[in-house]
């Protein structure tokens, strides 16, 4: 595919983080703050991490189904280590981010090793996390450990001195920024990153050229189970508590913010950039809906939430098609 | 007498998988699970566990045998379960609007064909993978659903809607009876008339299907439309069950259960051959295996762990490779012990 026309999806998506950014300033007065804009970042940083695992699997030609029971699988596990098996919070991550890691693994070396579908195993893969979050603890557990709701989520977090009252950012933010960094440091400077590339564009050529190709298979899947439990992380801090019930159906977010993007579902196109406009546009899309929704209230016309989820589906049918009008275009110019 | 009596045993001979991993599932609860068969009969109907199997299986049931359709030729559907909310909010609120109960029922089997038929569109005409093409209805038709019912839950309490899910005919649960229904209608299509081999052509290799003359896009159109009817219909006897539509709950997670009774049931992920019965059987499986749980005490919210574990097992034992690695070793083992 030609470099120019790959470049088309990216290009929407900007435009359309860009005119509903406008719309916002335009509609709402309140709208172009820094305090919205800090918001938009804190509410989105889980989706954030979890996309950019995402990205990976997707950019491999892959699908994972079971990001958002992983991540509740692990936000349990934090929550339960730390308050009932008293082990120290830095510890319950690096157990949770290992075993989502692990989680990955095992998929991926199932999709590599027996050639499953990869919809089928992580579909199975996401059963398995969520009843396990359940077996780890029936229910929501609040954290009230000091070094969590004391030194990570107060003395880390620093202020900007933006507007009037400055801007406080949270360790979250800081989570999500610093993946997004190393994801597309990864992804774009080294072998490995390559080699996703390689293999989402054209998985034979890739194997004459002598990649790995079953390892970075079923490594991406790794990847992702990793940035699912870190998204599990970002949610206990987020939160302060672990749910096994959350995150149902945030594969499907994450899945929408990759597509959104600009990375194409078929794989070898895409970017992690892209990603994080991809997650700004479902919450800028949450934000406009609960700003229309006040503006509103008096009158009893605000939009309903169920507006988010049509939005989100009729942007990824959006996306979608000028993906494959691309790539016909692209077909025809070769 | 002998090509039916050869058919029928070639038709067992593939049936042999699911049909011993649900005997293994009868047996242990036979064993294990105390008043596991305890059926009784009261007013004229039959209750106990077997007859709650088999009414909820039959919803299940229904919904993997369009979704085997689809599996056929190659695809997936995932949108099923929001089908299944859309098709019940329908229905609720056309009886809620005064239209009578055939009127409701028509209207929901339409709303299931046009979902389908959507999704159909979306695979053959703009060729995106079925995957991504069935995620965008899955993704957007809760809040269809929603939008709908208004965000309410709709209750309903029209004596026939309430009937499909509720009442009995010839002692069997009325869902039983649409399973059979619909299993006969569509083994009719597809193997007394060349629809099913088309359907197995597409599957194969939709290009040489082509080039041999297949119409490939009806056929595929028709698979997709016949999974969405199958789902509205579902969706109604899970309506029926609660006398109402919940936008938010109907139907969710029941894909999974679909596409799991189809891959158990025998049907290739990977398009081509394709077994109605074996689906069934497969999902009477999935729902004895979530009934065997719920009775062994296993938290609803813990059984789909080790339900994903047998899924796991049994999709292992169906991949072309443990398989070849199974025989290699059982040869192994007879060169090395000649009896």
């Amino acid at each position: 595919m030609k470099a120019g026309l790959g470049s088309i999806p990216i290009i929407a998506t900007a435009a359309v983080l860009l005119s509903a950014m406008l719309y916002g300033a335009a509609a709402y007065p309140n709208f172009a703050s820094f305090g919205v804009a800090r918001n938009l970042l804190v509410d989105n940083a889980v989706l954030g991490v979890a996309a950019v695992g995402a990205t990976f699997v997707i950019l491999a030609g892959g699908i994972d189904l079971s990001i958002g029971s992983v991540m509740a699988f692990t936000s349990i596990l934090i929550a339960r280590l730390i308050e009932k098996s008293g082990v120290h919070p830095l510890a319950a991550f690096s157990i949770a981010l290992a075993a989502g890691t692990l989680f990955g693994f095992a998929q991926g070396s199932l999709i590599r090793i027996f050639r499953l579908p990869a919809f089928l195993v992580t579909l199975a893969g996401m059963f398995l996390a969520r009843g396990a979050a359940f077996w780890v603890h029936p229910e929501s557990l609040g954290i009230v450990h000091e070094f969590v709701a004391g030194t990570l989520n107060t003395q880390l977090t620093f202020r900007l001195p933006l507007g009037p009252r400055g801007v406080s950012i949270p360790l979250t933010v800081d989570i999500f920024i610093m993946s997004v960094l190393g994801a597309g440091y990864i992804l774009r400077c080294t072998r490995a990153g390559r080699a996703v590339y390689a293999i989402g564009d054209d998985e034979h050529a890739a194997q004459l050229m002598g990649i790995a190709v079953g390892k970075v298979r079923a490594g991406v899947y790794a990847v992702s189970g990793f940035f699912s439990a870190l998204a599990g992380v970002v949610l206990v801090l987020y939160q302060q508590s672990g749910n096994p019930a959350s995150c149902t159906g945030y594969e499907l977010d994450a899945i929408a913010a990759v597509v959104i993007g600009g990375t194409l579902l078929r794989g070898g196109v895409g970017s992690i950039y892209g990603t994080v406009m991809g997650v700004l546009i479902l919450g800028l899309i949450q934000t406009l809906l609960s700003f229309h929704a006040q503006t509103h209230a008096a009158t009893g016309g605000g939009l309903s939430s169920w507006w988010t989820r049509i939005a989100i589906g009729g942007l990824m049918l959006l996306f979608v098609v000028i993906q494959r009008l691309v790539e016909r275009l692209a077909g025809k110019s070769r | 007498m002998a090509p039916f009596t050869s058919r029928l045993v070639s038709t067992l001979r593939g049936l042999a998988l699911p049909l011993v991993a649900l005997a293994l599932l009868l047996i242990f609860n036979a064993l294990w699970t105390p008043g596991f068969f305890h059926v009784e009969v009261q007013n004229g109907r039959l209750y106990g566990t077997p007859i709650d199997i088999l009414n909820h299986g039959s919803k299940v049931g229904i919904l993997a045998l369009g979704m085997t359709l689809v599996i056929a030729t190659g695809g997936v559907d995932l949108s099923v379960g929001a089908v299944m909310a859309i098709a019940g909010a329908v229905a609720a609120q056309s009886v809620a609007a005064g239209h009578g109960p055939a009127a409701a029922i028509m209207l929901a089997a339409l709303v299931g064909l046009v979902c389908g038929l959507w999704n159909g569109l979306l695979v053959t005409l703009l060729k995106l993978q079925p995957i991504v093409a069935t995620l965008v209805l899955m993704v957007t038709g809760r809040g269809i659903a929603q939008l709908i019912t208004g965000g309410l839950i709709i209750t309903f309490d029209d004596p026939v809607l309430a009937a499909v899910g509720n009442a009995s005919l010839l002692a069997l649960p009325i869902p039983v009876i649409m399973l059979t229904a619909f299993l006969a209608a569509l083994a009719l299509l597809t193997r007394s008339t060349a629809v099913g081999l088309f359907l197995e052509s597409v599957g194969e290799s939709a290009p040489a299907a082509r080039l041999a003359g297949v119409p490939v896009l009806p056929i595929m159109l028709m698979a997709y439309a016949l999974c969405g009817l199958c789902a509205s219909a579902s969706g109604l006897i899970e309506a029926s069950y609660i006398r109402a539509a919940d936008a938010n709950n109907a139907g969710i997670s029941l894909e999974l259960d679909a596409i799991l009774a189809v891959v158990i049931g025998g049907t290739a992920l990977t398009g081509g051959r394709f077994s109605l019965l074996g689906s069934v059987v497969g999902a009477l499986f999935i729902q004895t295996l979530t009934k065997t749980l719920l009775m062994q005490n296993v938290d609803t919210n813990i059984a789909p762990a080790p339900k994903a574990l047998v899924v796991l097992a049994v999709c292992l034992l169906y991949s072309p490779i443990m398989r070849q690695r199974l025989m290699a070793a059982w040869q192994r083992r007879g060169e090395r012990s000649p009896a």
